[in-house]
């Protein structure tokens, strides 16, 4: 029995980052007080969340809508669901890191627009928030918008040349597709009446033409460029101008992952696994996926830049998980599913270490990185956790996704796509080991003088004294990448943690049974 | 006998020619009374017209026998829901804008305050006209009274907005006379001139040349009054160099009075049934489409702040045009019948009357006419650039805004309709409506420096217009995404039904 | 013939009307002086003046003045409502005249021409 209790929890979740950001912007002379509110809402906002989790679990629905009937049949609000909650958690768990993480980056740098930083921030994370709660395509479709434009700021916060370029690519391509998704959603309600999320979808192809079906689709997919696909991906790797946090927050959690969110619940919840099956749209999603994963991954290797490397790395990831979703078995769903908490944390760490580096050496290509893993060590640590994450190896979460998704690919009967999934994960190594390899095995060149941050540096002789001791804002950097590290150890260990497994097991459960 | 309300109509007419005589010639001894006595007149129009659409919604149509005289030997003042929705809109944007004109006509055009608020009088004096009026001459007349003041008003800058104002006086004199030649064949077949009447009188002459050939002279002569593509072309120019609050004034109420006029020429004196005879709403929803496309274009490719929103009004008045076409098609509440188009109406004021006179402060605080000279307008002016960036959010249509809820329902009506091409055209409108509005946001926050090289020291000293100037444009800014809300929660929606039922378009009882 | 006498000779004020109102358009597009096509407009008005005048007119009719004797005698008016109406009109024409000729003083007293290929020869957008 669906059983829906309305609360009004999920406003209060959203309420905490839109109240927060207008206390930032009057708070902009004091920037204490301001750092402070947006800790406050997002350790408020991820209370209210985990609040709901308890009964989220156990088969209920949240409801809270805030204007029924906007036009008949569709009503403007939340409905709070397993596979929705799951991205709420991850999103707001990784903003309180985050925002820790920005205290420490924005001060040691001294950046400039600090409070349109910040207020910007609190909004994205708004609109992020808003889309996973949401009930139907509608309030989604406004949340979704809103996570775009409040993050073009934060892209072309340097405010160069090069900056505004990257920020107008971004708007380009992220409102083109809005517009795509604007079609698609004015279609389905003309189709059927109702924009809401089932787990039986709410398309159904008895009375709809297959054509309209496809061409359905075909719309939703323009319309959800978010997930950086190939080819419209070239919007993420230029994106990578802006600050580290921006990069890590934004576009390997809630930018990147709105748009595979947005997939997973058009093939589950809009069209349903069934009528997926009968279309055929599974294998060509998972074929489409398969591009990206392999191409992106290809493109990484080619990488000098740091955050450029790893940017290509989420796009390849991201994909995963579209793969995942396209194979249309319950392995693969779950661990597509599972790769969108998984995936977030191991590259919230691989960011945040990127950014650390930035501010104690100011280096940025990983070729000039030798030896840098003896300079920070706990950073490179952490570092090399995330990356053998991402190449699937246990103890860490990664491993986990990966295993879904091969269990998946068998059980959906494809071998060819085992296949493929093993040689996207070897081409992660490729891509990964230099890294490692350039940090901890190099040594650092003889004439190498690392005269911006430390003007006393030793050659190699004696061990480097670590640049992480001599930043004084270095303890707020190091502390989110710690806990990001453990965690994604963590939780390949106990998945249970912060309900992640069971909110899945639970979203499985609806889409196969209810 | 009748109430006090039942006065309304006519006092509003009245008492802006009364006030407008008095502004001469208390302007004369005393310079400053002018703006009291216009700002005293219009907020009591304001509040009349508020309390004449309470009176009708609560009591019905408003008949007014001017002189006593009954129809059709008389003129007779009719207000019905459309006509009470019409006037609100049409004085609150009125009453905005002449808050707002206190100090930016001191400063443009010190020598001739006086006869700057007669004249403005006068406008609204015609507006209030046209929209009260029952009988169809007598719109005739007061579409070209303030046709007349809206020649002088643009034309008060001098230099280059004398051209334009000529140009606008030519082709919409030829509009006006157009509009009379239809009124002629009306009267040499039916003999009348009152809108009831003629809509009872018509009906056996539907099929009858001289009716469709009426019909095509008023709708060729209103078209070039509210600038439909391709009988736009005095429109940029009159926009563009006008004073700043005459600018939103003519893009927000003059061209939508006139849009108000063919809309109650259509729809009353020609009931829907002649619409349905002749293929008129289809033809108009192409030529509306060209107007939204092309209105967009040419609005990208101009470097001329106002002469870019000159051409998004073309666009938009394609927009209203639009949804007027599919009004016959789409039944379903709550977007069928004329719902989107008088929607749209309200919001384009809204929206566009911001837009305009953002656009004036610019151009009062430090003269800046073109886009490329708008760097860091974001720190010198945080206000008016806030206003500036919600209304062109508003504009291009960003939930929950006023300019979505209307893109909605005429995406809404057009599916009904079955015509998706019209779907796609409002979203790449969409698209272009970004493309222009975002060179402007991006050049005033983000650019640092003039391409040319000129920068300003940073840090920027504030330099903000005065309050009396703000408060309209943040008011009209606030409305664009509350008035959004408030049509999102169906709130305005009874009016419009009973609009829609008047005319027989909708579907409900 | 009749056809011709019929269609044209019958209904003269109605191709009167449309020939001057064509001669009006003409002025006002082709014209390049200024006061020309003001000149233009006036004629083009004044053709709908007289059509609307010749609506009024009744076979017979005499002038509308309400006298006893001549209603006992039995004598039809003619209409006098077409002339109220073109009272209205002619005045909006000469307030519209009157508006267009002080903006071309205006113009002249700015570019010293009223040839509006010269002025807009003159009138770039630097000098807004």
């Amino acid at each position: 029995m669906i059983e829906t209790i309305p609360s009004i929890k999920p406003i209060l979740a959203i309420l905490c980052p839109a109240l927060a950001s207008i206390l930032i912007l009057l708070s902009s002379k004091r920037p204490n007080l301001r750092e402070s509110w947006t800790l406050i809402a997002s350790i408020l906002q991820f209370i209210f969340i985990l609040s709901m989790a308890p009964l989220i679990t156990n088969g209920k629905f949240v409801e809270y809508y805030l204007l029924l009937d906007v036009i008949p049949g569709v009503n403007f609000g939340f409905r709070v669901d397993a596979f929705g909650l799951l991205f709420a958690l991850t999103a707001s768990f990784l903003w309180i890191l985050v925002s820790l993480y920005s205290i420490g980056y924005m001060r040691a740098l001294k950046e400039h627009a600090q409070t349109r930083y910040y207020f910007c921030f609190a909004l994205a994370i708004f609109g992020a928030i808003g889309v996973a709660l949401s009930g139907n395509l509608v309030t989604l479709f406004v949340f979704y918008e809103i996570l775009t434009i409040s993050t073009y700021p934060l892209v072309a916060h340097e405010q160069s040349q090069e900056a505004l370029f990257a920020g107008r690519k971004y708007l380009a391509y992220l409102l083109t597709s809005g517009v795509f998704l604007l079609a698609a959603i004015a279609l389905t309600y003309s189709l059927v009446g109702t924009t809401d999320f089932m787990p039986s979808g709410i398309l159904k192809s008895s009375f709809l033409h297959r054509s309209t079906l496809l061409i359905l689709f075909l719309l939703f997919l323009l319309g959800s460029m978010k997930a950086a696909y190939m080819p419209f991906h070239s919007w993420l790797p230029s994106a990578m101008i802006a600050p580290t946090p921006v990069s890590a927050l934004l576009h390997a959690v809630a930018v990147v992952k709105a748009g595979v969110f947005l997939i997973v619940r058009v093939v589950c919840y809009v069209y349903g696994i069934d009528l997926m099956r009968e279309l055929n749209l599974g294998v060509l999603l998972s074929s489409f996926a398969a591009i990206t994963m392999i191409g992106a991954s290809l493109f990484a290797i080619a990488q000098d830049n740091l955050k450029r490397r790893l940017a290509y790395s989420t796009i390849s990831q991201l994909s995963f998980i579209i793969f995942g979703v396209g194979l249309l078995t319950p392995m693969g769903i779950t661990g597509a599913m599972i790769h969108i908490p998984f995936h977030g944390l191991m590259k919230i760490t691989l960011f945040l270490c990127a950014g650390a580096i930035l501010v104690a050496s100011g280096k940025t290509e990983i070729s000039e990185m030798a030896g840098i893993g003896r300079a920070m060590p706990l950073t490179m640590i952490a570092f090399t956790i995330g990356a053998l994450g991402m190449c699937g190896a246990p103890p860490i979460a990664g491993f986990i996704s990966k295993w879904y998704l091969s269990l998946g690919a068998i059980q959906s009967g494809y071998w060819a796509f085992l296949a493929l999934i093993l040689i996207a994960s070897l081409l992660d190594v490729v891509y990964f080991y230099p890294i490692i390899r350039t940090a901890f095995f190099e040594k650092i060149p003889k004439n190498e003088v690392l005269e911006e941050k430390e003007p006393k540096v030793q050659l190699f002789s004696e061990p480097p004294p670590s640049l992480e001791r001599e930043q004084p804002l270095f303890v707020f950097l190091i502390i989110p990448i710690g806990i990001t590290a453990i965690l994604s150890i963590l939780v390949c260990l106990f998945p249970n943690l912060f309900y992640i497994y069971p909110l899945i097991q639970r979203a499985i459960q609806n889409l196969s049974g209810g | 006998m009748l109430s006090f309300v039942e006065h309304l109509p006519l006092l509003i007419v009245v008492s802006s020619i009364i006030s407008s005589i008095t502004i001469l010639i208390a302007g004369w001894i005393n310079r400053k009374s002018a703006w009291y006595i216009s700002t005293a007149t219009i907020l009591g129009q304001f509040i009349s017209s508020i309390i004449i659409l309470n009176h009708i919604l609560k009591f019905g149509k408003i008949h007014y026998r001017l002189g006593g005289w009954v129809p059709p030997w008389g003129i007779e003042y009719v207000m019905d829901e459309l006509n009470a929705y019409i006037l609100i809109i049409l004085l609150f944007l009125a009453l905005l804008c002449i808050i707002y004109s206190k100090r930016n006509i001191e400063h443009e055009l010190p020598e001739k305050v006086v006869s700057f608020y007669t004249i403005y009088q006068l406008l609204i004096t015609g507006l209030c006209g046209v929209v009260v009026t029952g009988d169809i001459f007598n719109m005739y007349v007061f579409i070209e009274i303030f046709s007349l003041s809206a020649y002088a008003l643009i034309a008060s800058r001098g230099k280059i907005s004398l051209r334009a104002s000529f140009t606008y006086l030519v082709l919409g004199s030829i509009g006006a006379c157009f509009f009379l030649i239809g009124i002629g064949f009306l009267y040499a077949i039916t003999g009348s001139l009152n809108i009831h009447d003629l809509s009872i009188l018509l009906p056996p002459f539907y099929t009858n040349r001289v009716i469709i050939a009426s019909f095509v002279f008023i709708l060729v002569g209103l078209s070039i009054k509210m600038a439909l593509f391709p009988l736009h072309t005095w429109l940029p120019d009159a926009h563009a160099f006008a004073p700043s609050e005459i600018s939103a004034m003519l893009s927000g109420i003059i061209i939508e009075v006139s849009t108000y006029a063919f809309i109650r020429v259509s729809f009353s004196v020609f009931t829907f049934k002649f619409l349905k005879i002749l293929p008129v709403m289809e033809i108009l929803s192409w030529i509306a489409s060209l107007a939204i496309i092309f209105g967009s274009i040419w609005a990208i490719s101009q470097t001329n702040l106002k002469r870019m929103l000159a051409y998004s009004s073309v666009a938009n008045m394609g927009y209203i045009i639009l949804a007027l076409s599919l009004s016959l098609s789409s039944k379903t509440s709550p977007w069928g019948g004329l719902t989107p188009a008088l929607m749209h109406i309200a919001n384009h004021a809204l929206m566009k009357g911001c837009l305009f006179l953002t656009a004036g402060a610019f151009i009062y605080k430090s003269n800046l006419w073109f886009i490329n000279d708008f760097y860091q307008l974001g720190k010198r002016m945080p206000y008016t650039s806030g206003a500036f960036v919600v209304s062109a959010i508003s504009m291009i249509g960003i939930p929950p805004s006023v300019g979505f809820v209307s893109k909605l329902y005429i995406i809404l009506a057009s599916i009904e309709a079955k015509r998706f091409i019209f779907v796609g055209i409002l979203l790449l409108s969409s698209l272009l409506n970004l493309i222009y509005f975002w060179r402007v946001i991006e050049t005033m926050y983000m650019k640092t420096g003039n391409h040319k090289g000129n920068s300003f020291p940073s840090p920027f000293p504030k330099d903000e217009i005065p309050i009396a100037m703000l408060i309209p444009i943040w008011i009209l800014a606030v409305l664009c995404i509350l008035m959004g809300i408030f049509w999102l929660a169906k709130i305005p929606m009874p009016i419009l039904d009973r609009i829609n039922l008047l005319f027989g378009l909708s579907q409900k009882l | 013939m009749e056809w011709f006498l019929a269609k044209i000779f019958a209904k003269y004020n109605y191709w009167i009307f449309i020939i001057l109102m064509m001669i009006g358009l003409y002025g006002i597009l082709a014209k390049n002086n200024l006061i020309k096509k003001i000149i233009g407009l006036n004629i083009f008005q004044t053709a709908i003046f007289l059509y609307f005048i010749s609506l009024g007119a009744v076979k017979g009719g005499t002038a509308p003045i309400v006298d006893e004797k001549i209603i006992e005698k039995g004598y039809t008016y003619a209409n006098p409502l077409p002339h109220v109406l073109i009272l209205t009109a002619i005045v909006v024409s000469v307030a519209t005249t009157a508006v267009a000729l002080s903006l071309i003083i205006r113009m002249y007293q700015e570019y010293g021409t009223i040839e509006e290929s010269e002025i807009i020869k003159k009138s770039t957008e630097k000098e807004i």
